[in-house]
């Protein structure tokens, strides 16, 4: 019993990046306005309610927020939650939506 | 010999988990299993058996705990049959895709609907391709140490094994059997290894989605795809050939009883007819056999004790000189043929041998099938290879429609 493959079964490490980049499955990107995003024109922490609902937890909740795009998979739903709709998702192949 | 007790197969498989040391067992109780699962509890429940009894709602929930208890290093049992199998089904492939040395006794009853709780193999024959290794029991010796052989083989290459013996005909006739010493079983049978120990300590992440290409994890390093994992099962399922025999054979020599490895015969040397099944319907054959031969037709049998992987290359040298073989089994698969019937004669393919290969299906839900019935059937596949006949339609032994 000395042979040893030692990824016989599926499996990594936790860390960033282990499943690959998988922001390369996006169709859309989230774009946001910071003339709307209220932590930016308030220039302090408040609402992030787009840090709260992403799932993919790309979403630093800072000022201004930042969405990390190497792993944001374009589902769309900070845009969706967003109260002053300050995010606009982009389709990747248009400049400008 | 040693200590020899009088018991059901259930209590044989159950004394095999005992003298394996399981440290978890979780089953849900159907019947012709539940003496086994109760069997457990008990020794837990007393402390005979140091092990975790999990009690859980299902079947699939079983499965589920004994993945789980194995990922962190435990030794685990399991029994069940019929529908109970099958509410697993989905667990059967996670636990050999997470490449688990699962030990489960299936039980083997028929399916239903209509409900039936009597014996037949459909439950386990519908679970051909879930990647695990299936061995099939003639007698309740066999049975508890096939449990303890499982073990061995389950931890050598990494895949779960299912040992099936057939419901009511073994899990409830008692028979004498002899109890290996503990100490014996265990310097047989090592400690459980195991290839991953997922712990608080050093977390992982298991069975994440893979893709159809290959892919670099974090540390960059190319990482197996999906089609790679299937390959490493199938590659190990192939290379258990080896270690099922040597581990038989291993067994033989400390304990003096031989079950044969993949297969087991029965008078063939000579034998110009060749009956064949797996289970107590093979055991029933050597009685055919023995009435045959007084009539003059030289018969024998060919056990296909292992199922999967399929004995290939045994079978192919077993049959070799034969004029004719007549397999006898549990179970249909629907809408061509028995499914043991398929896969001998896929086995004989590109050998150049021609012999016809005769299918009887038989005691299915329970219908008893005696040795007579089965010389009978023997006969007319012996007259048909009298008369070149190359195939037969199936014939369902013993049953009035049609």
């Amino acid at each position: 019993m000395s042979k040893r493959d030692n990824s016989i079964s599926a499996m990594g490490e936790p860390a960033v990046g282990e499943a690959g980049k998988t922001g390369d499955w996006r169709s859309s990107r989230p774009v946001i306005d910071h003339q709307k995003c209220i932590p930016s024109l308030k220039k302090k922490s408040a609402c992030f309610l787009c840090w709260l609902y992403c799932p993919e937890g790309v979403v630093k909740a800072g000022i201004p927020v930042r969405i990390d795009l190497e792993y944001c998979k374009g589902c769309g739903v900070c845009a969706e939650e967003c109260p002053p709709k300050a995010i606009t998702m982009v389709r990747e192949d248009r400049q400008n939506g | 010999m040693g200590d020899v007790q009088i018991m059901t197969g259930n209590q044989a498989a159950a004394t095999g988990a005992l003298l394996s040391g399981v440290q978890v067992v979780a089953a849900y109780p159907i019947t012709p299993q539940s003496q086994l699962s109760e069997i457990m509890s008990q020794y837990i429940e007393s402390g005979k058996l140091r092990a975790e009894y999990v009690r859980v709602e299902s079947e699939h929930s079983a499965m589920t705990v004994c993945i789980s208890a194995s990922t962190t290093g435990a030794r685990v049992f399991t029994a069940t049959s019929a529908n109970g199998l099958l509410y697993m089904h989905e667990q059967l492939h996670w636990a050999a895709g997470s490449r688990l040395p699962i030990v489960m006794c299936c039980v083997n009853r028929g399916v239903g609907a209509p409900w039936t709780i009597f014996n037949d193999q459909q439950d386990s024959l519908a679970q051909r391709d879930t990647g695990w290794i299936q061995i099939y029991c003639r007698n309740n010796q066999e049975i508890l140490d096939t449990v303890i052989q499982a073990y061995r083989i389950a931890e050598n290459v990494y895949v779960p094994v299912m040992v099936c013996y057939d419901g009511f005909v073994l899990s409830h006739t008692m028979m004498p059997v002899e109890i290996p010493g503990p100490g014996a079983v265990k310097d047989f049978l090592p400690p459980y290894k195991p290839h991953t120990i997922l712990s608080p300590e050093n977390p992982k992440n298991l069975n994440p989605v893979l893709f159809p290409w290959r892919r670099e994890n974090s540390e960059g390093v190319l990482c197996d795809g999906y089609m790679e994992m299937r390959y490493k099962l199938q590659a190990a399922l192939d290379g258990s050939r080896e270690v099922i025999t040597s581990v038989s054979r291993d067994f033989s020599d400390t304990f003096g009883r031989d079950h044969g490895g993949m297969i087991w015969e029965y008078r063939t040397e000579d034998a110009e007819i060749i009956l064949t099944g797996m289970g107590s319907i093979a055991s029933e054959a050597t009685v055919a056999a023995d009435m045959l031969r007084n009539d003059g037709v030289r018969a024998g049998v060919v056990g296909v004790r292992v199922f999967r992987p399929f004995p290939k290359d045994e079978v192919r040298t077993a049959f070799k000189k034969a004029g004719a073989v007549a397999v006898f089994e549990k179970s249909i698969s629907y809408g061509f043929e028995g499914g043991l019937c398929s896969e001998l004669k896929a086995a004989l393919y590109g050998t150049g041998t021609n012999i016809p290969v005769y299918n009887y299906i038989a005691g299915l839900g329970g219908r008893d099938v005696k040795a007579g019935e089965i010389a009978e059937a023997a006969r007319s596949a012996h007259a048909g290879m009298k008369a070149g006949q190359a195939e037969k339609p199936t014939v369902w032994l013993n049953c009035h429609t049609g």
